[in-house]
């Protein structure tokens, strides 16, 4: 028995499993459950894609991703407080955002050096982050990178071209919270014991 | 197919979402690649840094495939290295240096040993820009451009030699070069194991490696030198000034 419409859902099938931890068979059960929640989901859904396709664009300033030129942290007078916190990633501006601590501005490079892939320092957003250095009165920057080999060499890098100009610092390394020593790698309880604190 | 080796991780690549293709060096099967499968998961990323040192499991159904890994952290190395900016670059230009120059599933078991020696003095900045030049010129050695800088490839002497041939690779004396001298290479004492071992100098003697590698090796990679050598040079030229 032939299904109608079946070239569309099977086209909405290929595109979800193509989404990051989806293969073809979650993104059947997926679309399966928006077809049955047609108006409380799939329509929502369908609506909200439309909008974010047609208005998603990269901060001009930080490179953070929003539906204005100027996304909403750049905007917010209240964080121009002279720290700017440099990440790899969107994905790392928003989990240092979910997590609270930090209050002040942002600078998205768009990856890490990497010789191997062919990225180097033209390829990141470095030269923005020097004019924001002059332009917006930054005091302190934080190289908040991951850290990996390509991370850290990023964050030397960085450090050579601005460290005359603004205070620098980078995210501490040591042991997770809920961490479990017996887990952790000899690298990370290395650098947590030289990084160890009065009690 | 199957064997058990240790080795070196030289690179990473991402395959797929939750696999990545390891390019190891070994000591049996020289530089070898594979895939990891769950190689990407957060688990296993702090311990698939360049340098770290595995216990590797291969299989694979022919051997001509590109099989499938199974790894052991046995020790990192990228830690050590992390918070020196010097070290950091050597590390990256000794495991690009590797990828780039080693033919695939040759052995280099020599080569393999003074690489892993290498690595393992990363926490002595002060020593490693000069035992990184010697590893240059067993790397030349032992991919069979070797330089000879016993005696002077005109007079046969062993005193004052000053210069090397860019085309035999042979040290040349002050005498030996007369008008020639302007189209020899300059020859820094360090790369004899004589005089002093300054960042200025083991930089004017990876300038000499760094030409002979460019003129035999990057012909036969068919690209040129690894942008991470460069970097690691600009490393030591700034150490140097400071």
């Amino acid at each position: 028995m032939s299904r109608p419409n079946r070239s569309e859902i099977d086209t909405l099938i290929d595109l979800l499993a193509r989404l990051p931890g989806l293969g073809p068979r979650s993104a059947r059960r997926a679309v399966l459950f928006l077809i049955r929640k047609r108006g409380i989901l799939l329509q929502p859904l369908a609506e909200a894609m439309q909008a974010v396709a047609q208005n998603a664009r990269e901060c001009l300033n930080c490179g953070n991703v929003g539906t204005t030129e100027i996304c909403e942290i750049c905007s917010d007078d209240t964080r121009a407080n002279g720290l700017l916190c440099v990440v790899e990633d969107v994905a790392d501006l928003w989990a240092m955002e979910r997590a609270g601590a930090f209050r002040g501005r942002y600078h998205v490079l768009g990856g890490t050096l990497s010789a191997l892939d062919g990225v180097g320092p033209d390829e990141l957003r470095i030269p923005q982050l020097k004019d924001r250095i002059a332009g917006e009165e930054i005091t302190e920057v934080i190289l908040a990178l991951n850290q990996t080999v390509d991370g850290q060499t990023t964050a030397h890098y960085i450090a050579d071209q601005i460290e005359d100009r603004v205070a620098l610092s980078s995210l501490a390394q040591g042991v997770p919270i809920g961490g479990e020593l017996d887990y952790l790698d000899d690298g990370t309880i290395g650098a947590a014991l030289n990084a160890r604190k009065r009690l | 197919m199957d064997w058990r080796d240790t080795g070196i991780l030289l690179a990473t690549r991402r395959h797929g979402e939750s696999s990545v293709i390891l390019e190891v060096f070994t000591p049996e099967r020289g530089r070898h690649a594979g895939v990891l499968r769950g190689g990407a998961s957060r688990r296993m990323q702090p311990h698939l840094q360049p340098g770290t040192q595995l216990q590797l499991e291969w299989h694979a159904r022919l051997e001509d495939h590109l099989g499938q890994y199974r790894v052991e952290p046995l020790r990192g190395r990228a830690a050590t290295a992390m918070s020196d900016r010097v070290a950091l670059a050597g590390l990256n230009a000794t495991c690009a240096m590797l990828a780039f120059a080693l033919p695939e599933r040759v052995a280099h078991p020599r080569l393999y040993e003074s690489s892993r020696n290498l690595l393992d003095l990363l926490h002595r900045p002060d020593l490693w820009p000069l035992a990184y030049m010697r590893w240059e010129l067993a790397l030349l050695n032992e991919l069979g451009f070797g330089l000879d800088l016993t005696s002077c490839a005109v007079t046969g002497e062993t005193e004052d030699l000053a210069y090397v041939s860019p085309r035999s690779g042979r040290a040349v004396t002050r005498a030996g070069a007369g008008d020639w001298a302007h189209r020899l290479l300059p020859l820094p004492p360090v790369l004899r194991g004589e005089g002093e071992a300054s960042d200025r100098e083991v930089h004017a003697g990876l300038e000499v490696t760094g030409f002979f590698l460019d003129s035999h090796l990057s012909p036969l990679a068919g690209r040129p030198l690894p942008a991470a050598r460069a970097a690691f040079l600009d490393r030591l030229a700034r150490r140097a000034e400071t």
